[in-house]
């Protein structure tokens, strides 16, 4: 295919993407809403201002970043596994197998179309927060770096879940018993500085960790971790990722006989 | 003339070790409107799956208008449509959207997709129905959607896997007199089905699979005359409880109460209709039993059955 038609293909991806969940918006862009300004006013609000202070930072502004993250993350992660699962189910996921588009760009319109979701879901915390508490930006360039990076990141675990499941129930196990564990241990409601010595080691193990501090480090400019270390995590895994969901398209793991 | 398709040693197993295809050899000429018969199971949908990289082949090569689907999957794909079986788009998009993303697929800008949708939507009488969710719509309305987003990139090819199966009679009708139109623009077309009626009716050359095997591959009208047999169904005046006993002919009662006779090939008819003036019958109509293919075929599997168990009882 030429460039311009790759290019036509890639964005028919996403738009298609964007259309899906802007059509299904209760099920997909309310929920999350409603859930973050819960935090915010449970834990914020209501218990945040009997912890005092964490970070530097009144409590409230320290779980704001978390909070986001979170969502962005979940986000990424549920809208790729369940829209590209659904076209398997479907069988829909045809209609791209039967033409030329390459694997390259249906795993990038999947991915673009789950950053789509999680970074317009990161927005609207961002702005319900700003009903809450004061938020100001230490440094834009790595707050937009790392948000991009990890919904990317978390899309791509999204796209090699759903290639990987073969009912609906696949698709829920990684984000209740894998993702959900780790974003909460992640650092998002405290600091690791608050564990004993050998939780901390642990913590170190956690990748979402380093995301949720990176993006902490962006706007509150502290961090548990080096912000550097962070990005070059996500990076990494970002290769990883890429790689394997490329190798499950060209073999047609679960999608072609 | 190019051949739209050629297909050369193909083979595949799956992984459970069912052997599906047991290296077939076949070519479609371009122009042309082929069908695939056999019964279920014989290998139809993978052969195609094949050609439409829904399956992956175990060996053998494939080329679409020359391109190898090795070594120029995307090539061979531009110069495809396809109609799948079952009905395979997002059941919650509108008829229109479903069209257009296809043709995105293909590289085609939302501009020019939207002339091509609007074209065959209303070709195949969807127009009306373009904001429609496609759940919405009858069954032999999907159908329909699935030939027009097969069509919107304009392929040289069009397969059609069971195109009319579920689909009443009149829209059956319009459906060939559709694909005929297409034919006649020059659309190569390829189907399965299993009205053979519908292969009688529409394609020049057929192949007959059966258990992995290309068991006949040659022209409709070729095979229709190693029928040394034909059967006219006769409709008389008075309902015959039971068959006459004819000379040189059998004959037989049909389901409709209507007198079928099997003429030998270059055997006259006035005999038979001497003889049924004799017995007092009198005939008000006469056709020749249009499924012709249907015997042909039905022939041919059962002998290739018999072959089979033939060969497993020498093994054994």
């Amino acid at each position: 295919m030429r460039l311009d038609a790759l290019w036509v293909a890639f964005y028919t991806i996403v738009l298609r993407e964007i259309r899906r969940f802007t059509r299904i918006w209760p099920q997909t862009l309310l929920p999350p809403a409603v859930t973050m300004t819960l935090y915010f006013i449970i834990f914020g609000n209501l218990i945040g201002s009997r912890i005092g202070e964490m970070g530097g930072f009144n409590y409230m502004q320290f779980i704001v970043p978390g909070l986001i993250m979170m969502a962005v993350i979940t986000n990424s992660y549920a809208n790729v596994v369940s829209s590209f699962f659904s076209m398997k189910f479907q069988r829909s996921i045809e209609e791209l197998l039967v033409s030329p588009v390459p694997n390259w760009v249906i795993l990038a319109g999947y991915v673009t179309g789950g950053m789509a979701r999680g970074l317009g879901i990161g927005v609207i915390v961002t702005a319900l927060s700003l009903a809450f508490t004061q938020l100001s930006i230490h440094s834009l360039p790595m707050v937009v770096v790392t948000v991009f990076l990890t919904s990317a990141l978390f899309a791509l675990g999204g796209f090699i879940n759903a290639m990987l499941a073969t009912k609906f129930d696949d698709i829920s196990i990684v984000p209740t018993f894998v993702l959900t564990p780790l974003t909460y241990l992640g650092g998002v409601f405290y600091s690791i500085d608050l564990l004993p010595g050998f939780w901390q080691g642990v913590s170190m193990a956690n990748p979402i960790l380093y995301m949720v501090n990176g993006f902490r480090f962006g706007i509150l400019g502290v961090s548990d971790v080096n912000p550097f270390v962070s990005l070059g995590m996500i990076l990494v895994f970002i290769v990883v990722l890429a790689f394997i969901a490329l190798r499950m398209l060209e073999r047609g793991k679960g999608i072609r006989h | 003339m190019t051949n739209a398709l050629e297909i050369e040693g193909l083979t595949k197993t799956y992984g459970d070790g069912f052997q599906a295809l047991k290296g077939i050899d076949l070519h479609v000429r371009e122009g042309d409107f082929f069908a695939l018969l056999g019964p279920n199971g014989a290998g139809k949908s993978t052969t195609l799956g094949i050609v439409c990289s829904l399956v992956n082949k175990t060996a053998g090569k494939v080329r679409v208008f020359g391109h190898d689907i090795d070594t120029n999957l995307a090539d061979a794909k531009l110069n495809l449509g396809v109609v799948p079986q079952e009905f395979n788009f997002n059941q919650f998009e509108k008829v229109f959207d479903i069209v257009t993303t296809q043709a995105g697929y293909y590289g085609i800008p939302l501009a020019r997709a939207s002339v091509s949708a609007e074209k065959y939507l209303k070709k195949l009488g969807l127009w009306d129905k373009r904001n429609t969710p496609a759940r919405m719509l009858s069954g032999g309305m999907k159908r329909r959607l699935m030939i027009a987003r097969a069509l919107v990139h304009e392929p040289k090819l069009l397969i059609l896997d069971e195109p009319t199966a579920g689909v009443d009679i009149e829209l059956r009708r319009s459906m060939w007199t559709f694909l005929e139109e297409m034919n006649r623009e020059g659309t190569t077309i390829i189907l399965t089905t299993h009205y053979l009626e519908e292969a009688e009716a529409l394609c020049r050359n057929i192949a007959i699979i059966d258990h992995g095997k290309i068991l006949k591959h040659t022209s409709k009208r070729d095979l229709l005359q190693q029928l040394s047999v034909e059967t006219f169904v006769m409709d008389t005046e008075k309902e015959l409880s039971e068959a006459p006993r004819l000379q040189e002919v059998t004959c037989r009662i049909n389901d409709e109460g209507a007198l079928e006779v099997d003429v030998e090939k270059g055997q006259g008819l006035n005999a038979v209709f001497a003889q049924l003036d004799q017995l007092g019958i009198k005939v008000v109509s006469m056709r020749t039993k249009a499924n012709r293919l249907e015997e042909l075929f039905i022939r041919m599997v059962e002998e290739n059955a018999a072959e089979a168990r033939k060969n497993v009882e020498g093994v054994a």
